[in-house]
């Protein structure tokens, strides 16, 4: 296993990069996926949240959003880039197109999925107390769903993440991809100090946005048992798969 | 790297053995789409690939199922086992592929070898299928089991009878699920063998981007995922008779 001591010994001591005196290389490459990664999720966020929370406050487009989400875990993430790289180059700019265009569809899906899911007879008792539509999305609909919403935030958050190093593959520079792929320079030890360093950040992210998940839910609708754990983003999966079906725990808490 | 061989030797080549002297100068403008590529390299690269494919697929969600659908059924039984079992593969699914892959490279006995793809990849469909399965069996209405109880049926034999049957659709759909993403993830594991539509994928990369084998691949692995979506469907269809009456 000494593999692994030695990789290890690589996150603890990496030397720095040329051009970056202030940075060692495993920071450096982890601060650039952490970057490209947020860039990618504002940009997806700002696209995808105010489409799929309108359309599931109208009631319209399910053909269209629920698809989006079907037809996005079929995607190969990799074919998607590498098709990308060869239509538009390799590019900071063309790597973030594809990272959007793969996180776009959960986000749509579950932000549709969740308006779309609120219980109606609560949704016609905020309308007889003289609430105005926008007020409805805002106050009743929108914090029901906040569970069903982040889900698809986070889901698209690893995927994005995960995505980053894949990008690798197609040539793009700018993430901790670069030193897995790179085993020549890098030696075994540093690939799996970057492999280490990735799976940690994708997990902190997990857990950080599980934390603000629970912080914008309020606090009647948070379970009981609290922590993490209960609230996966597998939890729209499920929902957007067999509609109906499956009701997701804080609607029946309701 | 057939496209590449063909290209460079293309003029060396008598005109004659080639037929049409613009054979290749679609491969060679690298246009976007070269059918006369694709009918030549369907047998040779394509088809095996798209079968090792569904090979690396079948494998890894025949595990996973087998694995997380007992695991399911003991979390069912034994309340305590759910939390351990999520926490583990939580972590699972949360690690990128590329760095999971490497990972488990590194651990020794594992290597450059099916294994290890297939370790990876059943490790991904753990937790949906879980999750499905354990949701789907709890979702039994309380008044259905105890009929079946009163009936002087078993634990097990409820399980097997009625729980199972009516947990079938909430199953299916985990299992779909696993399939289309493990159909996507699958390419990734051309890294680790030289097996599935990965490997058309890094060879058009690694040679100067060849755009048709990358869409030829690209397409095939979504046109997969969708078939086997489709059938799964249909399984569903076929073994839960009792709801299309309705």
């Amino acid at each position: 296993m000494h593999v692994f001591i030695d990789a290890f010994r690589f996150i603890a001591r990496n030397g720095q990069i040329p051009g970056q005196p202030h940075l060692t290389t495993l920071s450096y490459y982890s601060l650039e996926t952490a970057k490209i990664a947020a860039y990618a999720m504002a940009i997806s966020i700002a696209i995808a949240l105010p489409i799929g929370l309108w359309l599931g406050h109208i009631h319209r487009g399910s053909f269209v959003a629920i698809n989006a989400g079907n037809v996005w875990r079929a995607l190969p993430s990799l074919a998607v880039l590498a098709i990308g790289v060869a239509f538009l180059g390799l590019g900071v700019a063309n790597v973030l197109l594809a990272l959007v265009v793969l996180a776009v569809p959960p986000i749509l899906t579950n932000a549709y999925v969740g308006i779309d899911q609120v219980d109606p007879t609560v949704v016609d008792a905020a309308r007889g107390q003289g609430l105005t539509g926008w007020q409805v999305l805002r106050e009743v609909e929108l914090p029901l769903a906040v569970p069903l919403v982040m889900a698809g935030v986070r889901t698209a958050a690893l995927f994005v993440i995960s995505t980053t190093t894949i990008a690798a593959l197609t040539g793009y520079a700018g993430s901790l991809g670069e030193i897995i792929n790179d085993e020549a320079t890098y030696h075994l030890s540093g690939v799996l100090g970057a492999a280490i360093c990735i799976a940690a950040l994708a997990l902190a992210v997990e857990v950080l946005l599980a934390g603000v998940q629970r912080a914008l839910t309020p606090a009647p609708l948070r379970s009981r048992r609290g922590g993490v754990i209960e609230t996966l983003p597998v939890g729209w999966i499920a929902a957007a798969a067999a509609p109906g079906r499956l009701t997701h725990k804080g609607q029946e808490e309701t | 790297m057939n496209h590449v061989l063909l290209a460079s030797a293309a003029p060396i080549i008598p005109k004659s053995l080639l037929g049409n002297p613009d054979s290749y100068a679609c491969e060679r403008a690298n246009r976007l789409f070269c059918w006369g590529w694709l009918s030549r390299n369907w047998g040779s690269v394509l088809w095996p690939a798209l079968r090792q494919h569904v090979v690396i697929t079948l494998i890894a969600v025949g595990l996973g199922f087998a694995i997380a659908s007992s695991l399911a059924v003991l979390a069912h039984r034994y309340r305590r086992v759910e939390q351990p079992v999520v926490v583990v593969t939580t972590i699972f699914y949360t690690i990128p592929a590329l760095a999971l892959f490497e990972i488990l490279v590194a651990v020794p006995g594992f290597g450059l070898s099916l294994t290890t793809a297939e370790t990876a990849l059943v490790s991904y469909t753990l937790l949906i299928i879980f999750r499905n399965t354990l949701t789907g069996l709890r979702e039994v209405p309380a008044d259905v089991r105890e009929a079946a109880a009163g009936m002087g049926m078993s634990r097990w034999q409820v399980l097997a009878r009625v729980e199972l049957p009516l947990a079938l659709p909430a199953i299916i759909a985990g299992v779909r699920i696993a399939t289309v993403s493990t159909i996507a993830l699958a390419t990734i594991a051309a890294l680790i063998v030289n097996e599935g539509l990965g490997v058309p994928i890094l060879t058009a990369i690694s040679e100067s981007t060849f755009k048709t084998e990358l869409i030829a691949a690209g397409v095939l692995a979504v046109a997969l995922a969708v078939a086997a979506d489709a059938l799964l469907v249909g399984l569903q269809r076929l073994m839960t008779p009792w709801a299309r009456a309705t």
